[in-house]
């Protein structure tokens, strides 16, 4: 049994003035965002760009799809990983506007694991996967985009059509797209 | 020996006659001036801490092994340095009981002011208080009413103090709402733990004990925190309820609840449409703001034929409001307290090491013992000694760590604190990081910044999580 506080020995006198904190120790989402992105394995068609190199905790994911409908453009994630990480998720805004049934045009991301499904033991790896894959397989049925998941559920010529229209800088219907294509 | 002591004489006459001095006190109160009123302030100081004294005075079947009876442990009860932190519902509880417990040097630390809804339950509070810091409010209540008990508040965030402010307290007992503020504290205390010599045992001596309360409703929740030797809040993390998240699609598109009305608005319309500015966080605390929530709520309800909103859901909403229920704050209060007392003056072994307490339907209590995660990022985690020579470069550090027998690093990524930040030393698998990094492999540590006793933090995929080391500078043979 370890005994705490042994009446001689304890003797904390003295006012420590409060001072502004001065941290001298990483936070325990500091540790685990250096494990997450020390360990990152990218998809080939993925980079990550820190614009500080000393902060691990913002950053941004720049993704080039080499297949499917998305192929040829170029989308830009940004991350913001709070200190509740990993008990909560990072947030993550695509910068990049586009054309997709789960993506809106402020950039918000419809992906299960970014909210609803997020769990500690999933990493930074994990969300840029699922990112990859809302590319490769735009799902229609949860959209945050309803008319481009109408058109993607109705018509994929059209849908095709318009993806390409939005990658090279235009208006699809009324809302214009800024070119993203490489 | 008893009852002896200086006040012991006079503790047994008081059982019997009223109230009558020991010789010693009556002497010391004839030499005062104002001595009617000094001897009653007297008399009520001895009578106060009666009932404390009886349980110090004798040992017990259920006392610590090295419970010392006698008046040195009431001694030490009085001097013994307490922060509280949080003066809201529990604090405002712990606060009192610490007071009337006999502790009798307390910090307590709030960062908010009094509002008009606070004074049901937070009881240190009158209406005249509203608008001023509940950390001074509850210091200058405690003083008036409990004679010799010093409470010093402290009107400021947690963050705002440092580890040497921290270090200073001998227990700290938290009456907190949030996990993150929780989880800071936790934080904080483990990195004050240092270790002895180079066989890495933890320090007893720098161990602060952390008494940490939390209730919900009719739910509360209690446990003692050894930092280093027991479970810490990151430990079991997984145990607090997750927040409540609806998918995006079904708040964009299928919205069915209240809930999700106002999610929606808070998510997707605050950032693009709210009149202030683009970046204006939302203020739960801005009644203009609520309004605003509510009504574009109110719009998005009706386009959707959803119905039970209503201003006081918005608002609870928004600013996660969590039902407080006075009673469940003063059991579970109590119980803080008590185990404060416990660890202090060993009359007792505390709690192994968490209580659950539920009277949503009849009552229901049960303490359990909770097992240390093998992997915790934060308590698995205290810096191990490592020693090094100042004038060695980082790369022959890293060299170091890879051949280490103990560590056998295979390729690691090196982070420090210097100078207060926290700074990236080399990181070889980002590309663009170990471009920018890989200057900093020549540099001896004393150049990048790390003096005897820094602390870096050690990434690599052959250990489960990061490790963090202390570098102790050993001088050049
Ligand atoms: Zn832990």
């Amino acid at each position: 049994m370890i005994k705490l506080f042994s009446l001689k020995q304890q003797k904390k006198d003295g006012e420590a003035a409060p001072r502004a904190g001065n941290q001298k120790k990483a936070s325990a989402a500091q540790l685990r965002i250096t494990k997450d992105i020390h360990e990152l394995n990218l998809p080939k068609t993925c980079i990550v760009d820190f614009p500080d190199p000393d902060d691990l905790l913002n950053f941004k994911l720049i993704i080039y799809p080499d297949e499917g409908f998305y192929r040829g453009g170029r989308f830009t994630f940004s991350f913001k990983v709070g200190q509740m990480y990993p008990h909560e998720p990072p947030k993550v805004k695509c910068e990049t506007p586009v054309y997709h049934p789960n993506i809106d045009l402020e950039g918000n991301v419809c992906l299960n694991i970014l909210r609803e499904d997020w769990k500690p033991v999933l990493t930074i790896n994990s969300i840029i996967y699922g990112l990859q894959y809302l590319f490769l397989e735009p799902n229609p049925e949860d959209p945050l985009n309803k008319e481009a998941a109408e058109v993607l559920q109705n018509n994929r010529r059209l849908f095709e059509q318009n993806v390409q229209k939005a990658m090279r800088g235009g208006y699809v219907g009324s809302v214009y797209f800024d070119r993203c294509l490489k | 020996m008893g009852l002896g002591g200086p006040y012991g004489t006079c503790l047994s006459r008081l059982n019997t006659t009223q109230l009558m001095l020991s010789n010693d006190d009556r002497s010391a109160v004839a030499d005062c001036k104002n001595s009617q009123k000094a001897a009653v302030d007297s008399t009520n100081i001895i009578r106060r801490w009666q009932n404390i004294q009886k349980i110090l005075r004798r040992a017990g079947p259920f006392c610590h092994p090295d419970f010392d009876v006698g008046q040195n442990t009431f001694e030490f009860l009085r001097k013994v340095k307490v922060l509280v932190i949080g003066a809201g519902g529990l604090g405002c509880e712990i606060l009192k009981n610490l007071a009337m417990m006999g502790f009798g040097n307390l910090h307590i630390i709030d960062m908010d002011t009094i509002d008009l809804s606070n004074l049901n339950r937070q009881f240190l509070f009158r209406l005249k208080d509203v608008g001023r810091p509940k950390a001074e409010v509850a210091a200058e209540f405690i003083r008036k009413r409990v004679a010799n008990c010093n409470v010093k508040p402290y009107y400021m965030k947690i963050q705002d103090l440092d580890q040497e402010f921290y270090r200073s307290f001998n227990l700290i007992v938290c009456g907190l709402d949030s996990i993150s503020a929780r989880r800071w504290v936790n934080g904080m205390l483990l990195s004050i733990l240092t270790c002895d010599g180079m066989d890495n045992e933890i320090d007893v001596s720098s161990v602060i004990p952390m008494v940490d309360g939390g209730t919900e409703g009719f739910k509360g929740n209690l446990r003692v925190i050894l930092p280093g030797l027991t479970p810490c809040i990151d430990c079991t993390i997984d145990l607090y309820p997750p927040q409540t998240t609806y998918p995006l699609c079904t708040l964009a598109n299928t919205p069915r609840l209240p809930e999700h009305c106002v999610e929606y608005v808070k998510l997707v319309l605050w950032p693009k449409e709210n009149p202030w500015d683009k970046n204006a966080p939302l203020d739960g605390d801005d009644p203009m703001h609520i309004s605003w929530v509510y009504e574009k709520s109110m719009e998005r309800a009706y386009q959707y034929g959803i119905t039970g909103l209503n201003y006081r859901l918005v608002q609870g909403i928004v600013k996660n409001i969590i039902p407080a229920v006075a009673s469940t704050n003063a059991t579970i209060a109590a119980a803080c307290v008590t185990e404060a007392f416990k660890l202090v003056t060993n009359c007792c072994l505390p709690l192994s090491n968490q209580m659950i307490f539920n009277d949503v339907d009849g009552i229901y209590c049960y303490s359990y013992t909770m097992d240390m995660k093998e992997d915790c990022v934060s308590c698995s985690n205290h810096a191990k000694n490592l020693e090094v020579k100042s004038s060695m470069t980082l790369n022959d550090l890293i060299k170091h760590l890879c051949e280490n027998p103990s560590y056998q690093f295979d390729s690691p990524a090196v982070m420090a604190y210097v100078e207060g930040r926290l700074k990236t030393l080399y990181m070889p698998n980002i590309p663009s990081i170990e471009a920018a990094t890989r200057v900093n492999l020549k540099k001896s540590l004393a150049e990048l910044g790390l003096q005897h006793k820094s602390e870096i933090a050690v990434a690599d995929k052959t250990s489960p999580s990061t490790v963090t080391f202390s570098l102790l500078f050993i001088s050049a043979k």
